[in-house]
């Protein structure tokens, strides 16, 4: 078997794997996606009125259409905190040292963890977004080709931001150590575009919230979805998911390389 | 005895057997901790090798090193006719592992174990259930097969453990401390177990605590100590390489038991149980010689046994067992 082959093969037994587990227990998926679904609930109908203001105005219908791209970015971020979980969980097993005493594609594991999050990412954000939708969220000016690029720029997001969890869940010692590790995957988002603009935050506090990777994939997602102006974002949000995928990959590798214990 | 005196029998007599598994000089060390100083190790194919070492001896860390699990620092090894450093994948084919800490995945079932593993050996879906499904049926698992690994027993989750190594058919098989933790009933099957696979022609690398797991089980033992190999050979040239044989006379009668416990003088008198000792490294010149002496003397004993130092005794001969650690002995 060619090398391509068996690590298309064993990658797609490593998936089958950790959607098995995803499966079986489902709880620790459902439990990170209420996070963001109870975000979105508590700003819509608790401080939807006041926090448009921020926006200038609209009120409460007009803040659901802007934090939306935010809390879908967010999502991401939560189910990816169950990766880097499931990871760390799964590096203590003696079935990892089993794995690496098999003639099997070596980055296998690795795969079916990445491929595996990225879908329950995907599955996640259609899920909040049909939330958002019944609580009356419109994609006034998207075609379908927006919304493709916005679907298409998830994935992307939710695979960067899949191989830094896997990174962190490799480093992590034990489950615990993983949640922790993975904290700025939940919090950069809250500091980041997806609640209120950037210019609208104290001045020495912009710099953070602009210069991060979550803000110019929520401006880029806000354009797509509601025609606002993109500008410069689009490449910079590509260029982030791309960074961010490579440092994530190799910082795995690496993790996952180093000799055991 | 100290260890230092203790020859290492050399293998073979110029007629060396196809090797499963060879390694000169290995070497690990982790941080100033010499863990591995200098490992020489010769199996024969289709033979049963058995590591037998106290806590923290490096038993683990050789099976590792020949699993491809970790490198060594030094030396060489051949596993399978491959070498480890140069053609992991090549070792990785033909070996299978059972870890001292099961190495099943607690979260899916005992058939999706097995199913998992056939999907990675590249079995293709009929041949995997197959194997599967006679694999859970000979390791006595098939009322358990729908159930989730994590709630097996230790003696279920060690035969799972097995049964998934099994999959792919392969030549050598390491078992580290495969019966560690276990009760006696599992001990004894997992014996068994070991039993059937030698006689399917596999190599079984067995690393073991327990001086009767290896006596019962081992073509050959070597004991590591310290890091080093401190003596190897068969059971019985083990045996032979520390004093305490004798050979046991014992009498019904007690007026026979008298009269012998008179002639033989130099025996060690068990009044009690009317029998006689008489020191012998069991060789058959000794008994020989002993024979005719009874035979000479008109004494007949109703029973004779002969009684060579069993492996405890060379365990603590070879370890340096100064405080007698006997609690760590079953």
């Amino acid at each position: 078997m060619s090398s391509l082959a068996l690590a298309v093969r064993d990658s797609s037994t490593m998936l089958r794997r950790n959607l098995l587990h995803a499966r079986r227990y489902p709880s620790l998926t459902l439990n990170l996606l209420l996070t963001p679904i109870i975000l979105l609930l508590l700003f819509v109908y608790i401080f939807g009125n006041t926090m448009s203001a921020g926006i200038g105005g609209g009120g409460r219908s007009a803040y659901i259409a802007y934090i939306v791209p935010g809390l879908l970015l967010m999502t991401v971020g939560s189910t990816v905190v169950g990766t880097a979980v499931s990871v760390s969980n799964d590096m203590t097993e003696g079935i990892i040292a089993r794995f690496r005493t098999m003639a099997i594609h070596r980055g296998s594991v690795l795969i079916g963890h990445v491929i595996g999050s990225v879908l329950q990412s995907i599955a996640s954000v259609i899920l909040v977004g049909a939330v958002a939708v019944a609580i009356g969220f419109r994609s006034t000016h998207a075609t379908a080709l927006d919304w493709l690029a916005a679907f298409g720029l998830m994935a992307l997001a939710a695979l960067a931001l899949t191989w830094i969890a896997v990174g962190m869940g490799m480093v992590s010692p034990n489950a615990e150590a993983a949640s922790n590790n993975a904290l700025p995957l939940i919090v950069l988002p809250l500091i980041s575009s997806a609640f209120v603009p950037v210019h609208a935050m104290p001045g020495w506090f912009q710099p953070i919230a602009q210069y991060q990777p979550f803000t110019p994939v929520i401006e880029t997602l806000r354009g797509l979805l509601l025609g606002t102006d993109i500008g410069n974002n689009g490449w910079l949000a590509i260029a982030w998911c791309l960074a961010l995928t490579a440092l994530g990959y190799y910082w795995s590798k690496a993790a996952f390389n180093r000799e055991p214990k | 005895m100290h260890s230092s005196v203790m020859p290492t029998p050399r293998q073979g007599d110029g007629h060396p057997s196809p090797a499963a598994v060879s390694t000169i000089d290995l070497r690990k060390s982790y941080g100033d901790k010499t863990v591995l100083d200098g490992i020489d190790l010769h199996i024969p194919a289709g033979s049963v090798f058995a590591l037998l070492g106290p806590n923290g001896a490096g038993k683990t860390t050789v099976v590792k090193i020949l699993s491809t699990l970790i490198t060594a620092d030094g030396g060489q090894a051949q596993v399978a006719g491959h070498d480890i450093a140069a053609s992991p994948d090549g070792v990785r084919a033909a070996i299978g592992v059972t870890g001292q800490f099961s190495a099943v995945d607690g979260l899916i079932t005992g058939e999706e174990n097995m199913l998992l593993m056939a999907d990675l050996h590249h079995l293709s879906k009929r041949e995997g259930r197959r194997v599967a499904a006679e694999l859970l049926e000979r390791f006595d698992l098939v009322e358990a097969a729908k159930k989730p690994a994590s709630t097996y027993s230790g003696g279920m989750k060690r035969r799972l453990d097995i049964a998934m190594t099994l999959v792919g058919s392969p030549r050598i098989i390491f078992l580290d401390e495969p019966t560690t933790g276990l009760d006696p009933r599992s001990r004894h099957n997992m014996w068994q177990i070991i039993r059937q696979l030698v006689t399917g022609g596999v190599t079984v690398f067995l690393t073991t605590q327990y001086l009767d797991e290896a006596d019962e089980l081992a073509d050959r033992i070597a004991v590591l100590n310290n890091g080093k190999i401190a003596a190897q050979g068969t059971a019985e040239e083990l045996k032979r390489l520390v004093p305490g044989g004798h050979v046991r006379l014992r009498f019904t009668d007690p007026a026979a038991y008298q009269s012998a416990a008179l002639t033989l003088r130099e025996a060690t008198r068990d009044d009690e149980a009317l029998a006689l000792q008489l020191p012998s490294d069991g060789s058959q010149r000794e008994l020989r010689s002993i024979l005719d002496w009874l035979d000479s003397t008109h004494i007949e004993a109703d029973e004779l046994t002969v009684h060579t130092p069993d492996l405890d005794d060379v365990f603590f001969a070879l370890t340096g067992g100064t405080d007698k650690p006997k609690e760590t002995v079953r």
